[in-house]
């Protein structure tokens, strides 16, 4: 009998603890776990070092105060550049610890992580002010005619890691139907086998997934994945084509709230309450009142 | 030069321009203006140019900006991009919220990194554009709080930051031009110092100077900034149906 991994929000992060590394999939605000980091912020869990092409996820994680220590490429909502709350968490310097790669540098270290590697080389990075920033990292010879000197991007190994994808099976074979996979493989690959949560819009079976589109589109593989959660508008209010598209007006709203102590409270008391059912009504609700 | 020539336009002429000569690589723009230049030197004097939708497509026909009739000639998600980042076939435009005489920029912070005055971008993809290829910027407001004497961070390296690490590194390092509302730079100097190239239609040198916070190269003759010809400045138009260029720069 093939393993059933269907699993809940609340059961997935029920397994996380405080201090662990984090890794969130999607960029920017793409194609993010949303529905798993709201479910996070339901319990007390703290302390986290959390790995991303960071977005609202990561956002939202900082103005909780779960975040001891960031690894990002970036952190944007990408039709609105700057997040607010990443902006205010390092203007404030209210993360512990931060490690500012170059975008291509943290592929590497997830890739050299996913590969059982130590490092990975790469010229990215060398010379800039991410070296400058990052005293730890260090470079390695090549051991051939050149001898160039290169950047040594060190493995990141997580304890969890949440990934949101169009479409899976109940065993985690998982299938993304949107232009980019982002770095979600990679982001299941360098994480310790346990603890590796997928959400996806909607459970199918085997064969309706190439019943939707060609198999090139089966990038994740059920030896990748733990848990599976059907989390339909999960990936809210990032993109998640072409399921949905991006909500530019509730995240224009986020950004507004994020602004002013007291919008904040309020927005975090409407949406971020209750469960992710009451999360997906009040979103409805609150489309109703500003629909024009 | 005829009075419905606009500043926009000539920028994005000079935005073309820098990718003149540049044969079949990926022609990347960030943000409208650069985006434009990448499209119009494609549409015109540089056909083999690869552009993009700027999400995960490479475009093969001439797209108006927010066009939708789109004919799609290659799949190019994220971590193509990287691979074409690192192997050297792109010529990036992207902006810089200050900038040395070395071409050294900054789009991350303003103030210590440790904890910016202003969180900025982030280093983004600069360390790895500005050590892979061609990298040239477009600034919509020249001001000495941009042309600075030391950028805050490095997230694209500049002349001197690249000659540090070595043969293999300068052969790929390159800053084409730096475009901004006044003028036009280089570094092809001795030095690899900024160097004025030409600037725009109604802007004196002395406009160029009191913008900029260091020494720049400035030959005898400076030459005014081309404007487009007619049949360019139709091919804008096509482009840039909407005029969304003239909202950059004015």
């Amino acid at each position: 009998m093939a393993t059933d991994k269907r699993t809940t929000l609340d059961s997935a992060v029920a397994t996380l603890e405080s201090g662990m590394t984090l890794g969130i999939g999607g960029w920017g605000s793409r194609r993010k776990p949303m529905s798993l980091v709201r479910a996070l912020l339901r319990t007390d869990i703290k302390d986290l070092t959390v790995v991303s092409y960071g977005g609202p996820d990561v956002g939202l994680l900082c103005a909780a105060g779960r975040v001891k220590k960031l690894i990002y490429g970036f952190v944007s909502l990408d039709s609105i550049a700057l997040e607010p709350h990443f902006r205010s968490a390092r203007q404030n310097a209210t993360v512990a610890e931060c490690v500012e790669y170059d975008e291509g540098m943290l592929q590497w270290a997830l890739y050299a992580g996913s590969l059982r590697l130590p490092f990975l080389p790469t010229r990215a990075g060398l010379g800039s002010g991410v070296v400058d920033v990052n005293p730890s990292l260090k470079t390695v010879v090549s051991p051939y005619a050149d001898a160039e000197e290169l950047l040594a991007v060190p493995a990141i190994r997580l304890d969890a890691a949440f990934v949101h994808l169009n479409r899976s099976d109940m065993r985690g074979n998982a299938q993304f139907l949107g232009p980019d996979l982002y770095f979600d493989d990679l982001f299941l690959g360098a994480c310790e086998p346990g603890r590796r949560f997928l959400s996806c819009e909607k459970i199918v079976t085997t064969e309706q997934m190439l019943q939707e589109a060609s198999f090139h589109t089966l990038r994740i593989n059920r030896s990748m994945v733990d848990g599976v959660i059907e989390s339909p508008n999960g990936a809210h209010f990032t993109l998640c084509t072409p399921d949905y598209e991006r909500d530019e007006k509730f995240q224009a709203a986020y950004v507004k709230a994020a602004g002013d102590k007291a919008e904040w409270e309020a927005f975090q008391n409407r949406f971020l309450s209750g469960t992710e059912a009451d999360y997906q009504n009040a979103v409805l609700q609150w489309r109703k009142e500003t629909a024009s | 030069m005829s009075t419905d020539i606009t500043l926009a336009d000539i920028v994005v002429i000079a935005a073309a321009e820098s990718f003149r000569g540049d044969g079949e690589i990926f022609a990347s723009g960030m943000g409208t203006i650069p985006m434009l230049g990448a499209r119009l030197a494609r549409a015109t004097f540089e056909p083999d140019l690869l552009v993009s939708d700027g999400e995960a497509f490479f475009v093969g026909n001439d797209l108006p900006l927010g066009g939708s009739d789109k004919v799609i000639e290659g799949w190019i998600p994220f971590r193509s991009v990287f691979d074409t980042v690192w192997s050297g076939r792109r010529h990036v435009m992207m902006g810089a919220s200050q900038i040395d005489c070395f071409g050294n920029t900054n789009i991350a912070n303003i103030g210590p990194w440790k904890q910016p005055k202003a969180q900025l971008l982030g280093v983004r993809g600069g360390p790895g554009n500005t050590i892979s290829h061609a990298t040239s910027f477009f600034i919509p407001k020249q001001s000495t709080k941009v042309f600075v004497e030391k950028v805050d961070m490095v997230s694209g390296l500049g002349y001197d930051r690249a000659a540090q690490l070595g043969d293999t590194v300068m052969r790929h390092h390159r800053l084409p031009r730096v475009i901004t509302n006044l003028a036009v730079f280089d570094f092809e100097t001795s030095t690899h110092t900024m160097r004025l190239l030409s600037v725009h239609p109604g802007v004196s040198v002395d406009d160029v100077v009191a913008n900029t916070g260091f020494v720049l190269e400035i030959g005898s003759d400076v030459p005014i900034s081309r404007a487009p010809n007619e049949s360019e400045l139709a091919t804008l138009n096509h482009l840039d149906p909407r005029g969304l260029r003239h909202r950059e720069v004015a």
